[in-house]
Order: C-alpha cells, then sequence, then structure tokens
C-alpha cells in the first residue's frame, strides 16, 4: 500500500480502460457499500458517489506485485508455485505442508501473514487447481481445506462463474436456468458441448479432479539454480538417486562461489507427460555440505512418482544463507556435538513443528508450565522448582474420580479412577494453586488443592479437590486426577 | 548360582567368543548404577553404552509407565550430552523429569505418529552418533527392528532405551517376545517406608532385571530417582551385612 493511500473509510476506486470506455476496474469496501461495482463506467461512478477518490489502473504493477508475492509464496510454502492473474497466487503444497504443521495450519499461516501484511486474502486447499481456484473465491469460508471424497459435494452449492468459464459463456448457462455447478455437473455432457464448446466440460473435468492441469511455476531468474536434462527419460529410483546427487554437488558449488549455504533445496522432476513433481527440504541452518543434503533429498525420493519418466530435473534453494563457520575450539575443551544434522533429517521425516524442547514458564498451573522452544533455540535459564514433587505423566485433561473424604480439607480415603477403587495408604498435601487472575476473570477466584497419594500397591497419583472448602465461589469441591508419578 | 571356582580355559574361551564377535566393534563402557548388588550383575558392570535396553511397567502401569519413564529419565540424566526423547503420546511432564537430574536443555523430543516412525527415529538418532541416549516410547519391537537398532547403538556408542508402553494392559504380553536387546527391564511400584510422620517419604520400586544377555535375571527393591537421577538401596536393606550369607543359601538350594 503507497504512501498516498487514503484512509480506508473514504470511497476510493481505481480507473482501468476497456477498448474506449473508461471503468471502474476495482475499488474498496467503502467504495462497494456506496454501490460501486468493477466494470461500472467511470462517469456513473462519480456521479454516485460525490468526492471519490480516483487512483489509474496499473495492470503491469499489479502482474509484477504479484509475481513477487508468488516469489515470497516460494520461499516460504512450497516448491511450485505460479501467479494465478488478476488477483490470485497457485501453489502446489504437495508434499510440503509436513514442514508448517499440516494442510489447515499451512493455509491458516498463509492467510495470517497476508493479513498482517494488510492483505485481506482468501485461501482454499483441495485436491485440483480448478477445485481450490473456485472454492477461494466462491466459496463460504475465507479458509478451507477440501479432502478428495468432499470434493463434489463442496463444489455442488458454487455459482457457475467459479469454474473460469468467459463471461458469456456464463451468461449463456444462466439463461439456460444453470445455477450452481453441482446442476451443470449433474447433466448430460453431450448436449452442452454441441452448445458451448469443449472449453465447458474442460474446466468442469479440471475442477472436479478428472483432467490434469499443469502448474507452470515462476521462474526467478536471481535464484540459485541447476537444473540437468536427459535425453532419454529416467525413472529407476536408484538413477534419481544418483543424479540428485550430482545436481546437489553442482549447487554446493555455486552456493560456495558466493558464500552461502542452503536453509531450503527444492527439487523438481519435470516428466515427460507434463507434470512435474517436486520435493522440498528444509534445514536449521545454512549448510553446504553435500553429502548431508543428498541424504536428505534422497529420503524423500520415494514420495516421487516418475510416470513414464523424467527429463529434466530442476535443484534451486529458495532460502541461502551466509555461511558462517563457528570458531574452533580451545585445546582441550570437548567439542560439542553437532545435532543439527540430525534435527534436519527429523524434521523432514515428521515435520519441525513435531521436534522441540520443553522450556519453563513461569506458571503455577502445571498444564501451563511448560512451552515448546526449537531444539536449536538458545538454553533457556529458568528451571521448574523443585519444592514440590511433580507427576511422570502428566494427563492432558484432568479425569474427574469419585471420592471418598472424610474432612474437606483432607485427602479422600479412598477413590475410583478408571473403575478401579484405590484406598489411599498414604498422602501429602494440599498444594495450593491459585488460578491465574490476570488471564481471564473466571479463574479470579478458582483454587485447586493438589495432593500426592499412594495406594497400598504403592503407586502414586496426583489428585486435585477444586476449591478451597471454605467459599464455594472458589471451586465445587469435585476431585479430579491429574497425574501419576513415577 | 553354578560353581564359582575359577577356570582359566573357560575365562579364555569366553575371551575368544567375545573377541569374535565383536569384530571390529568398539566396546564401550558401561554407565554403573553406583549400587554394587545392581552393577555385579550386569556385564561390564553397569548398563552398556552402546547397547539397546527395555524398560517396562509392571502390573496396571504397562499403560502410562510412569515408573518406567522416571527409571529411563534417571539413567539418561546421569549420562553427559544430548538426549532424543521419541514419543507418540506427549504426556511426558518436564518438571518432573527435571527433578530426576535431567536437565531440559539437553533434551530433544520427538512426537512421531505412530511406533513404526518413533522407532525410525530412534534408530536416526542412534546412528548419528552425536547424542548421549535415545529413549523411545513404544508399544511393539520387532525383533528385526530391535536388532537394527542394537547395530546402530553398537556402531556409535550411543545408548538406546526402549521403553515399552501399551495401549491396554492385555497387549503387555508383549513384553515377553524375544528381542536384541542387551537387558530388559521392569520396574514396578512399591509401597514406600512408614513415615514417623503423616505424608509420604521417597517412592520405592521393584527393579526386576528380566533379561540380560551374558548375564542372569535377578530383582532389586530400589529407591527411586533422586534429583541427579541416581537410585540407592533402602536404608534397612543397605544396613543389613547379610548379603553373603544370602548368596550361600541360593547356592546350596
Amino acid at each position: 500500500m503507497s504512501a498516498s493511500a487514503p484512509p480506508p473509510e473514504t470511497p476510493l476506486a481505481l480507473i482501468g480502460r476497456e477498448g474506449r470506455r473508461r471503468i471502474v476496474t476495482a475499488t474498496n469496501p467503502a467504495g462497494r457499500a456506496a454501490g460501486l461495482r468493477p466494470g461500472m463506467a467511470a462517469t456513473q461512478a462519480h456521479a454516485l458517489v460525490p468526492g471519490l477518490v480516483v487512483h489509474d489502473a496499473t495492470p503491469s504493477d499489479d502482474a509484477d506485485g504479484l509475481d513477487r508475492l508468488a516469489l515470497w509464496a516460494l520461499r516460504r510454502y512450497a516448491p511450485i508455485v505460479a501467479a494465478d492473474p488478476p488477483d490470485g497466487l497457485v501453489i502446489d503444497a504437495t508434499g510440503a505442508t509436513h514442514l508448517h504443521g499440516g494442510d489447515e495450519a499451512m493455509i491458516a499461516d498463509l492467510v495470517q501473514r497476508l493479513r498482517a501484511a494488510g492483505l485481506a486474502a482468501r485461501a482454499a486447499m483441495a485436491p485440483s487447481w480448478g477445485a481450490a481456484h473456485a472454492l477461494a473465491r466462491f466459496g463460504p469460508h475465507p479458509m478451507e481445506v477440501v479432502a478428495p471424497e468432499r470434493l463434489a459435494a463442496a463444489l455442488a452449492p458454487l455459482p457457475i462463474a467459479a469454474m473460469r468459464l468467459a463471461t458469456d459463456m456464463v451468461d449463456g448457462l444462466r439463461r439456460l436456468g444453470f445455477d450452481t455447478v453441482g446442476e451443470l455437473a449433474a447433466q448430460p455432457r453431450a448436449p452442452l458441448l454441441l452448445r458451448f464448446g469443449p472449453e465447458l466440460g474442460r474446466r468442469l473435468d479440471q475442477a472436479l479432479g478428472q483432467a490434469f492441469e499443469i502448474v507452470t511455476p515462476i521462474e526467478v531468474p536471481e535464484l540459485i539454480q541447476v537444473d540437468r536434462g536427459f535425453a532419454e527419460p529416467i525413472g529407476a529410483p536408484e538413477t534419481l538417486a544418483r543424479y540428485t546427487g550430482l545436481l546437489v554437488e553442482a549447487l554446493c558449488a555455486t552456493l560456495e562461489a558466493k558464500g552461502l549455504g542452503a536453509r531450503t533445496l527444492d527439487l523438481r522432476f519435470h516428466r515427460v507427460d507434463n507434470r512435474i513433481e517436486a520435493i522440498r527440504i528444509g534445514t536449521a541452518k545454512p549448510v553446504r555440505a553435500a553429502k548431508r543434503l543428498t541424504r536428505l533429498l534422497t529420503d524423500k525420493l520415494e514420495t516421487v512418482a516418475p510416470g513414464f519418466g523424467i527429463e529434466r530435473m530442476t535443484l534451486a534453494a529458495p532460502i541461502a544463507e551466509p555461511l558462517t563457520y563457528r570458531d574452533g575450539h580451545a585445546f582441550g575443551e570437548p567439542a560439542e556435538a553437532d545435532v543439527s544434522a540430525l534435527i534436519d533429517t527429523l524434521a523432514n521425516k515428521v515435520g519441525a513443528s513435531s521436534l522441540y524442547r520443553l522450556a519453563r514458564v513461569e506458571s503455577d498451573v502445571p498444564e501451563r508450565s511448560v512451552k515448546k522452544v526449537a531444539p536449536l533455540a538458545s538454553p533457556t535459564l529458568t528451571r521448574w522448582p523443585v519444592d514440590w514433587p511433580r507427576p511422570t505423566r502428566l494427563l492432558d485433561r484432568p479425569e474427574p474420580v469419585e471420592t471418598l473424604a472424610l474432612l474437606p480439607d483432607h485427602p479422600p480415603v479412598n477413590f475410583v479412577w478408571r473403575g478401579v477403587r484405590r484406598r489411599v495408604k498414604r498422602a501429602d498435601g494440599p498444594e495450593r494453586i491459585f488460578g491465574e487472575w490476570a488471564r481471564s476473570d473466571a479463574e479470579l477466584l478458582a483454587v485447586r488443592d493438589y495432593f500426592l497419594v499412594e495406594d497400598d500397591a504403592g503407586e502414586r497419583f496426583w489428585l486435585y479437590r477444586t476449591g478451597d472448602g471454605v467459599d464455594p465461589a472458589t471451586g465445587a469441591q469435585t476431585w479430579f486426577l491429574h497425574g501419576l508419578f513415577g | 548360582m553354578t560353581d564359582m571356582r575359577p577356570r582359566p580355559a573357560v575365562e579364555k574361551l569366553r575371551a575368544e567368543i567375545a573377541r569374535l564377535e565383536s569384530q571390529g566393534r568398539r566396546v564401550h563402557a558401561a554407565l554403573p548404577f553406583g549400587i554394587d548388588k545392581v552393577d555385579s550383575r550386569l556385564p561390564g558392570g553397569g548398563l552398556a553404552r552402546g547397547a539397546l535396553h527395555e524398560i517396562a511397567g509392571g502390573g496396571s502401569a504397562v499403560v502410562h509407565g510412569s515408573a518406567a519413564a522416571l527409571f529411563a529419565a534417571g539413567v539418561v540424566a546421569r549420562l553427559d550430552g544430548w538426549v532424543l526423547w521419541c514419543l507418540t503420546r506427549p504426556d511426558l511432564f518436564a518438571p518432573a523429569t527435571y527433578q530426576a537430574g535431567l536437565d531440559p536443555d539437553r533434551v530433544i523430543y520427538v512426537e512421531a505418529g505412530d511406533d513404526t516412525s518413533v522407532l525410525a527415529c530412534c534408530e536416526e538418532g542412534l546412528r548419528h552418533g552425536g547424542l548421549a541416549g535415545v529413549v523411545a516410547e513404544v508399544a511393539s519391537l520387532p525383533m528385526t527392528v530391535s536388532r537394527r537398532l542394537q547395530l546402530a547403538a553398537e556402531q556409535t556408542g550411543t545408548m538406546g532405551l526402549a521403553l515399552r508402553r501399551w495401549r491396554r494392559p492385555a497387549d503387555a504380553s508383549d513384553f515377553g517376545q524375544p528381542t536384541a536387546a542387551q537387558t530388559r527391564w521392569r520396574v514396578t511400584a512399591l509401597p514406600s517406608e512408614q513415615l514417623p510422620v503423616p505424608g509420604v517419604g521417597r517412592a520405592r520400586w521393584l527393579v526386576e532385571l528380566i533379561r540380560a544377555r551374558a548375564g542372569e535375571s535377578a530383582d532389586f527393591t530400589l529407591e527411586a530417582c533422586d534429583d541427579q537421577g541416581r537410585l540407592a538401596l533402602p536404608a534397612e536393606l543397605a544396613e543389613r551385612s547379610a548379603g553373603p550369607q544370602v548368596e550361600r543359601i541360593r547356592a546350596s538350594a
């Protein structure tokens, strides 16, 4: 957004040319509220909204901006990204979502980041480009992930304009009484094809995932990239692995010349049937060791379907950072083991979000006293207090137990947990933990009294009672089991 | 107990077999428990570093294995360096392992989806060589996988601990199946000692050494981990001087 942009409550319109007419090409929410619509004549817009702020539309700048956004998405999310003019991005996220914690997490992250940058974005993830395109623009939710089996059902209620058809074709279909994609898909194909041509059938098949559509990734000249074409298509896993190794060596030579190390690598396989398969790996620190990068890539080769053969392989490093060597160790000091290679291998296997260290949070409430930090984050300084014993296993949700307690302020005499009655032989407590009033009003008065109890077999449990036993506002005097001691 | 007279020929033969079996493999020092009674039962005088060990809970604890987990935490706490803890259910409470001497900055947790990927992550960790120990919380441990883990551990000298825990108590019969692990332990809670005042004392465990390669099984009553991860003999047992007599009675029986 440029500095000259008016405040959002002022109606704004972009005026472009269509042939000899000057028309509104885009407007903001305030303009839409005032009745402006894209496609309206510029003069009509001026007449409708007095004091309308008008800027010239600059389609080429918009396209440049979209390309920059595509490059950002390429660096951040997936190896195959293309601009989908005038206002979209298409990302082939196959095999890349695990680095962001799954499909939903990736979409949420994408939308949230764009929102933080001031862009009102909608996103959808679906098994086909056509469906994702339609759902992102016409779907009911600003963020949606559609599984393959729900695809037809999700598309059915959308208007036919979502099918990427020419405007006159949409008008023609409307005149015939078709409003939604579902109605159109249920019709016999042949009469429609006779009237509207093959385009209609192709778009429908593409959206329903029955016809394949190629996403041609953006080419970025400044990207560090090496590629290799093959005279004969290759497909055997060993061959792929060998050429992967050769490409990594070539890339590492390029990186070395620039003094960089790779944080992300994309390996793309261009198949003879024009499809592109891709794998992406990420590393925790910049890396230029060919052997290690090759290993990370070949671990993922099994996800690549070579089909009828691969005619070109491209290896790119979308994110490369200066490689810094650590200072050498003084004599006699044991070298700290470098586990970053292991972290990378595991992160590419299970996802970076499933790999963490645990650190203390300043909170008395047990379930909030632990947070995850990145495995290679700098050492944490604070430690948990050791004055009260803590259970080895903490149930993620405290389970209610039936108890027989003689006095309100004493540990129970026995309790039933998961259908088994246990007699309390010894007990320690209470350890009183107050709710965190700063967090929510509901916790202002809440109190938990924790007891460590040992049953007659020697097993130890962590029980708590809500409430302080005097004031009913502090809790309902019910008992829960929260953890198991070793 | 068999005849304890020294037999040089047999000893020589044993050494020869050990040399042949470990062809080219490095021999890694064992990690002693610091309790003679336990260490004397283990070949090498402690838990072998470059090896896989199995640990499970006993009784109803096979489901959560909390004592077994603390036992494992105590073992890796006494090692020096990074620890990789692979699990499927993230219910391990870090403040408790910290109280057993395991510093949270040393532990990297891997949350994998299923047993197969837990074991794969565990193998990666054992192969890497820069870690002190790897703990894997798994239900099943097939023979072939355990052999791979054992070989990986032997090559790098990293200690592997397979912490077995099952979804249902009935599944725990799997613990009898043979694996390539060097030792197999079962840790069950025992009633702790009555204190002169109300309250609970240090937890007490029945630690059963069910299987030890080139060793014999045994069971011990021990006090749970202290803040350094060390186990201890209960006071009334430690002060008794009748240890050798017990051995003699058993030998003649």
